[in-house]
């Protein structure tokens, strides 16, 4: 059965996600990163930041809810039961700190098939309340089987 | 500031998560997938165990990236990664990075997250500013 294609430009996009400080440390600590700028407002401020600074990868954290809202669309037939994580991108700008409110604007980029699988790519970008952006991610979702 | 010169291996980072880590990520990330935290649902599904999260094996190449930069997150600029085996809890993850390009402060590896012969994470490209 060919992968349904229709829903390639579609966008979504998620309530604002509102970053605290908790979050930041339980995320850091969990991923392994010791570094005081992630666990210690004063030390996230002492280089430069405006607040305790979360790390990189911190985007999945602020991305999921919108990401999540996406790939339950049932206008995209993507079976979340056979899915799994196939690649995944991220280019980082504007720091994310404690305090911010972050939100996640999700495009279906491309929906293809190969060797029998069903590739679904998204292109997430991601703003604090300024405006910034602060990571554009891509996520390459398959789906075995299709 | 260290230098950084094509074909020269960032320092490696090693990590064995322990087995109540999953959890832990799980409940951090947001990502409440069963297939990480319930041994009888990752075995029903067909899987050997509970496996690690992706993104949380990423995490460990983007750190081994920002140490290797001196420790400023604002440091890695990019990355991206293909996730291929899985990876599992009480295993001891190894993350290599070489440097494929270097010229005005921009360096660029290739680099992967393996578990013994199990390379996790493949194909993947970083970008730094240093």
């Amino acid at each position: 059965m060919p992968v349904e294609t229709a829903a390639v430009g579609k966008t979504w996009t998620g309530e604002p996600f509102a970053v605290d400080a908790d979050r930041i440390r339980s995320y850091a600590s969990a991923v392994g990163e010791g570094n005081p700028v992630h666990h210690d407002a004063d030390a996230a401020r002492e280089q430069g930041f405006r607040d305790l600074v979360a790390p990189p990868m911190f985007a999945v954290v602020y991305k999921f809810p919108a990401m999540a809202i996406a790939a339950i669309d049932p206008e995209l037939k993507m079976n979340l039961m056979a899915l799994v994580h196939g690649g995944q991108e991220f280019e980082w700008r504007e720091p994310v700190c404690a305090g911010d409110r972050i939100t996640t604007h999700v495009e279906c980029k491309e929906i293809y098939e190969r060797d029998g699988k069903g590739f679904y790519v998204f292109e997430t970008n991601s703003r604090n309340d300024s405006g910034e952006l602060t990571a554009r991610g891509l996520w390459t979702n398959i789906v075995r089987g299709v | 500031m260290a230098s950084f010169e094509p074909g020269q291996n960032l320092p490696e980072l090693r990590i064995t998560p322990d087995a109540g880590l999953t959890k832990r990520y799980s409940e951090a990330s947001g990502d409440q997938n069963p297939i990480h935290i319930d041994e009888g649902f990752a075995k029903q599904v067909g899987l050997p165990g509970v496996i690690l999260h992706g993104l949380w094996s990423m995490a460990q190449v983007a750190r081994a990236h920002v140490a290797a930069a001196g420790g400023d997150p604002r440091s890695l600029k990019r990355l991206a990664v293909q996730f291929r085996g899985m990876g599992f809890p009480e295993q001891e993850i190894v993350v290599t990075a070489k440097v494929k390009d270097a010229s005005e402060g921009r360096v660029i590896t290739e680099t992967e997250a393996a578990q013994g012969e199990n390379r996790i994470i493949r194909n993947a490209e970083a970008e730094l500013s240093v």
